[in-house]
């Protein structure tokens, strides 16, 4: 007999508080849709790919609650402890709102199932853009499939919501207001924060830790992986207790193991850290997605094309793990086999360290899959490189999809340090590399392709930083 | 105007089967399904099940009280698999407990053992076996055999398509609620409620007047619930006949993907003569369909293949072969497009093939023998109202053509890491069933006391926008404005024998169904309101805007009053009307006639560049000019032609569904089959409707819209080859869909 791990929640649906016994591994969607009966939130995947089951989720952060967009269908309930949960019945207004209105307006709907998402994603764009650009909207719905419209009524819709809608304070108290007024959220949105506030106050601590538990933190992938399994354990939920944070320290950046996705590539220290990040960003997962999982998450799951992990492998980061004892390992030896790491069960990745790269340091980011966006890699390569004088000094390239675990190519790395840019080199590492993997035939391609793929990726590293040191015409 | 379902839909106060409030008692319904692809069950056991608390009944083949038999066209299929597999996610038992998760894990419960065959998944090796659905089909005209001969270039080749996935985003599911009597009501997410409703009451052994079927909306259908709604609702209706309650079952994603069907993956030959200077003189194939376990469609879908295996041009000498091939694959069905695609795409290789051959591009080869006026099609039908070479050649100067080849040029002059391709695809398809006896349709349309509308029609609203269509018509017809006009829900009791909406027919023949009905009325309360008026002649009353005018002068009635004077002078105010296509059959002794009422014209530009280092491609734009007929709502034909568009590009390119040997799907989720994201849709589309097209056959004169532009999505790939020839001339020695980031890579690079 599954053991009763009912746990008692307290946050806010729309305008309504709950007060609720809910098993804690429950999901959100399962909760506003058969609990709450609110149905306009749709389940087509359950696996954060689609984003029928997007809401907002308001966070109090210094005195003032921000909104981000997720996916309920892989987002644990345990997570809204606190928090102002938004359904598309939350954004609906005695007539249409500004955004409902614009979709109506250019027929942005046809079956109507993926509709609610794209509303609630597109109210995300509104919540956290003051300026307009309608390549932002696209960012908001970037994790929103429509198999019906082909999206250019969708992307019409966009683009006259942004022209009619004017500027907005950057403020984000002012802009609330701002939205209100026109329309894009209704008005009692401004009554959450003092709410928020009363039941924070009453927030109780798990003191057990996370000892025989689960570790969840965005649940992105363990939701994916085992829901039904997960939904009668107990649950350790890192999120609720973990400090957010992403620091500098002695040359150091340091993030803490609850840092999301979408807060390491929108942090300026990461922005200045590494040159290019941003173009890594668009590539992984949608925003959604990047506004739930965790860099810890994405490392302990030690998914062989982990795209965050290949990222922080290739900048030779640390890991700080916290169980009993504080103890400091390097990522690189973290995995020890197919999804097997050197942590025990209640320890948790606290921290994630790397060394501030200095002058001369380049990096860049490679991925290809099936579909170039919200997609998991065929594969998956980080390169970073100091190098002067079209010489490079070191150093690290890393890859994912081409072996059990994801890898720093050492023998690569070592090769190149010292030696001279140019076409002789780009092929002599190349070989290297395809020396030392071992890809595996599945989905996501043959043994063949991915070998042949991550040659590519390695050219397009080099092409990418150092094109001046090349002859690009013979090197692809 | 406001399209009355879209306004629920941005709202999401639009109901679909799962958000509607379930009845007391509801049982949840778990499908157990076969792990094996082919083989004989030599146990099966669930006495553990029983135990399970919540467990209210298991239901197996030998439990089924009518017969245990779905097939549409042919009987082949067992609703419950009875003593043999064949097919992973084939259904043998049922659990209905009162959660998902109870009857979900008691079904886990369940004690099965096979003896194992052999699984056969490639259509040309089942064909070896002999294992056909049904014997092979020819199609022939002219005498190809002569054509060959008088070719100066005859060539031959090999095609390879993969299927497609529906991926509706609505589950297929249903709910049966029981009534008195023995009358079960089911609300289905079905295209086809008639079939529902005949398939429920034969598996039942009840008469079809004690099953109703209910369908109010489907998010998303495409074929893929025309057939293969039909055993999910069944079986609620099984559990609710069997226990007394209701019963409901949702599919989850996965177990959709799983045991569903899909667009038929197709392998075939081609043999395509031409003259030196580019006219097709003949051209033979044959379609080896994987047609999966069952019948389902199957032989209906690849005669349609046959149907359009010329696609827009005419060829004198043609000889088609059809065959349908049965494999241990969940039965593949209908998808847009109906067989067509693939016919075209086979089409379209042999003119690329032969392009490359005599030296040309292939669009000189394609305008070269477009389809004119009277020109007669292979299975005899004569072309009439041809739009071919007017779209081809408005397309050309719209979207400056020859400036696009120029820009194109000088970007692959200029660039290695990158290159472009341009591809053109015109299309000509037939509109009607080619099973002719469907091409009928019924509305019945209520006029209440305060001049509102209600319309029940067969057809059924998945997105497509049928019911706006419709409310068109009424909303014209009367002179009424359109929020008067309320689309109902599509039951089996208001309108019955319904034909599938489908083969993008449901606003033809629904909206002239609705039509008639419409005119019934109005012809009544024309002939009331002259006698109202003491005038003599009730071709003279005119409604305009809700006013009564006769002989062209205000009468000072409204709509509204003259409803209500109407009804209390015991003026019928509801009328039911039925439509049927005239003039057309096919004779299936000769397979000649004219199945088709007409055809659907258009030509798209597509414009690809693919990154040459990493093997990845964007469809940089789409142009179209395409003939709507007289569109009855340029928003919603509009969303029809970029969302097939997209879809067809999605089917050609990264949409790629994997099995293994024993026939077990791999790409069984979202996280691994991929479908077009708004990043990966074509940059630009541009759509131009052609103007001035009459259509006598289509309500209002329009036409047909659903599957037509899925075609032009082939373009993409001819583009896509277009590009990477730039790079490796040799880069198109397979011809294999779909062209996914791998094969384009592994293509540059001549690796298989
Ligand atoms: S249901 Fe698809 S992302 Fe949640
Ligand atoms: S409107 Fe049907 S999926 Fe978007």
């Amino acid at each position: 007999m599954p053991k009763n791990t009912m746990q008692k929640i307290t946050f806010i649906l729309n305008n309504e508080n709950i007060f609720a016994d809910v098993k804690p591994n429950s999901t959100l969607l399962d909760f506003i849709r058969k609990k709450e009966r609110l149905t306009g939130t749709k389940e087509v995947c359950k696996e954060g790919d689609c984003g029928a089951c997007s809401v907002l989720i308001g966070e109090l952060e210094n005195g003032i609650v921000r909104y981000k967009n997720v996916t309920s269908c892989i987002y644990p309930i345990a997570n809204a402890e606190g928090k102002h949960v938004v359904t598309i019945e939350g954004l609906n207004q005695n007539s249409l709102n500004k955004i409902q209105e614009f979709y109506v307006g250019e027929n942005a709907a046809q079956c109507g199932f993926c509709t609610p998402g794209f509303i609630v994603s597109t109210a995300e764009y509104f919540l956290n853009n003051n300026e307009r650009n309608v390549e932002k909207v696209y960012d908001s719905i970037s994790g929103n499939i429509c198999r019906c419209t082909g999206y250019g009524s969708i992307k019409r819709a966009a683009e006259k919501l942004v022209a009619d809608v004017p500027e907005a304070p950057e403020d984000y108290g002012e802009r609330l207001k701002f939205l209100i007024e026109k329309k894009i959220i209704p008005e009692y949105f401004l009554s959450i924060k003092d709410k928020l506030q009363n039941i924070l106050q009453t927030k109780k601590i798990d003191a057990d830790g996370a000892k025989g538990k689960t570790i969840v933190a965005g649940g992105t992938d363990l939701f994916v992986q085992r829901a039904d399994e997960m939904l009668n354990e107990e649950g350790y939920f890192v999120k609720n207790f973990a400090k957010k944070f992403i620091s500098e320290e002695n040359g150091s950046v340091i993030l803490s193991g609850a840092t999301t996705f979408e807060d390491f590539f929108n942090s300026e220290i990461i922005k200045t850290a590494i040159p290019n990040i941003h173009k890594a960003f668009k590539l992984i997962a949608s925003q959604a997605v990047r506004n739930s999982a965790t860099l810890a998450g994405n490392i302990v799951n030690a998914s062989p094309i982990g795209d965050m992990t290949i990222i922080l492998l290739a900048l030779n980061a640390k890991l700080i793990l916290k169980g009993k004892r504080e103890r400091e390992i390097a990522l690189k030896d973290f995995y020890l086999d197919y999804k097997k790491v050197d942590k025990a069960n209640d320890e948790i990745i606290e921290k994630i360290i790397f060394e501030k790269p200095g002058r001369g340091f380049r990096f860049n980011f490679e991925k290809v899959s099936k579909r170039t966006h919200l997609d998991i890699a065929s594969v998956n390569t980080a390169f970073a490189a100091f190098a002067d004088d079209g010489i490079i000094r070191s150093a690290t390239l890393s890859a994912g999809g081409i072996a059990p675990i994801p890898k720093v190519l050492e023998e690569a790395t070592e090769f190149l340090s010292g030696k001279e840019i140019n076409n002789a080199l780009l092929n002599e590492v190349v070989e290297i590399a395809n020396s030392v993997i071992s890809p595996i035939s599945d989905v996501r391609g043959s043994a063949d392709y991915k070998r042949l793929l991550l040659g590519q990726l390695i050219k397009a590293h080099f092409i990418e930083l150092f094109s001046d040191r090349l002859n690009v015409g013979e090197a692809i | 105007m406001k399209n009355a379902d879209v306004i629920n839909h941005v709202k999401g106060t639009s109901l679909f089967i799962d958000d509607f409030p379930a009845p007391e008692g509801v049982l949840h319904i778990a499908v157990f399904d076969s792990k094996i692809a082919c083989g004989k069950i030599t146990k099966l056991n669930y006495d553990k099940v029983l135990s399970v608390p919540g467990v209210a009944a298991v239901i197996t083949a030998k439990d089924i009280p009518g017969e245990n038999q779905i097939g549409n066209i042919v009987s082949d299929e067992t609703i419950l698999a009875d003593g043999e597999v064949e097919y992973i996610g084939e259904p043998i038992a049922i659990v209905a407990a009162d959660t998902v998760e109870n009857a979900k894990a008691a079904a886990n419960l369940i004690e099965i053992e096979f003896d194992e065959l052999p699984a056969v998944t490639d259509p040309r090796e089942a064909y070896e076996k002999g294992n056909l659905i049904a014997p092979p089909q020819t199609f022939s005209d002219g005498d190809v055999e002569k054509g060959f001969a008088e070719s100066d270039v005859v060539i031959d080749g090999r095609v390879d398509i993969g299927g497609q996935e529906h991926l509706y985003l609505e589950t297929q599911g249903a709910m049966a609620v029981p009534s008195e009597d023995g009358k079960i009501k089911i609300y289905s997410s079905t295209q086809s409620p008639t079939a529902v409703q005949r398939a429920a009451a034969k598996v039942l052994g009840v008469p079809m007047h004690k099953i109703e079927t209910d369908v109010l909306r489907l998010g998303g259908g495409f074929g893929g619930k025309e057939d293969q709604a039909t055993p999910w609702a069944v079986m609620t209706a099984l559990v609710s006949r069997l226990t007394g309650k209701p019963a409901k079952l949702i599919l989850s994603r996965q177990d959709d993907l799983r045991m569903t069907g899909k667009r038929h993956p197709y392998s075939a030959d081609y043999k395509i003569g031409l003259s030196r200077d580019g006219e097709i003189l003949a051209y033979e194939a044959t379609y080896y369909q994987n047609a999966g376990a069952c019948a389902d469609l199957s032989t209906a879908i690849l005669e349609r293949t046959l149907f359009h295996a010329t696609n827009s041009y005419f060829i004198p000498n043609v000889k088609t072969t059809g065959i349908s091939c049965k494999t241990n694959l969940p039965p593949n069905t209908a998808f847009r497009g109906f067989g067509g695609p693939q016919g075209m795409f086979v089409m379209e290789t042999a003119i690329y093939k032969a392009a490359e051959k005599l030296g040309v591009p292939a669009y000189e080869i394609q305008k070269k023998n477009l389809l004119k006026e009277n020109d007669s099609l292979y299975y005899g039908q004569k072309a009439e109202r041809v739009q071919a070479e007017r779209c081809w050649n408005e397309a050309a100067e719209e979207f400056n053509l020859q400036e696009k080849f120029a820009a194109v040029k000088e970007f692959n002059e200029k660039n290695n890491l990158r290159k472009k391709g341009v591809a053109l695809m015109p299309i000509c398809f037939g509109i009607s069933f080619t099973s002719s006896f469907l091409n009928q349709a019924s509305a019945l349309v209520h006029v209440y006391t305060d001049g509102s509308v209600g319309v029940s029609t067969a057809a059924v609203e998945m997105g497509q926008g049928v019911n706006e269509k419709i409310r068109s018509v009424v909303s014209q017809t009367f002179s009424i404005s359109q929020e008067k006009v309320k689309m109902e829900t599509t039951n089996t009791t208001r309108v019955a024998n319904t034909s599938p909406t489908a083969a993008s027919s449901g606003a033809d023949l629904n909206g002239n169904a609705a039509l008639l009905a419409c005119n019934n009325i109005l012809n009544r309360l024309k002939k009331f309101a002259a006698e109202s008026l003491k005038e003599d002649d009730p071709a003279k009353v005119e409604i305009k805007n809700e006013k009564i005018f006769y002989d062209g002068k205000e009468t000072g009635m409204n709509w509204e009053s003259f409803i209500n004077d109407a009804y209390f002078n015991r003026i019928n105010l509801a009328s039911h009307a039925f439509y049927a296509t005239p003039e057309v059959y096919f004779d299936r002794t000769i397979n000649k006639g004219r199945p088709f009422a007409y055809h659907v014209y258009g030509t798209a530009i597509i414009t690809a560049e693919v990154d040459i280092l990493r093997g990845v491609c964007e469809i940089e734009s789409v142009d179209v000019v395409h003939d709507f007929g007289k569109s009855i709502n340029r928003q919603v034909d509009l969303g029809q032609v970029e969302g097939a568009v997209v879809q067809g590009i999605g089917w050609l390119t990264m949409e790629e569904l994997v099995q293994n040997d024993e026939g077990k799907l791999l790409s069984n989720s979202l996280s691994t089959y991929k479908i077009p994201d708004i990043f990966s849709a074509p940059k630009e589309m541009n759509v131009k409707f052609l103007e001035d097209s009459e259509n006598p056959f289509g309500p209002l004169n329009s036409k047909a819209i659903g599957e037509p532009p899925f075609m032009y999505g082939i373009g993409a790939y001819f583009a896509i080859m277009n590009a990477m020839k730039e790079y490796n001339p040799n880069a198109d020695k397979e011809i294999r869909a779909p062209l996914t980031h791998e094969r384009v890579l592994m293509s540059l690079k001549n690796l298989k």
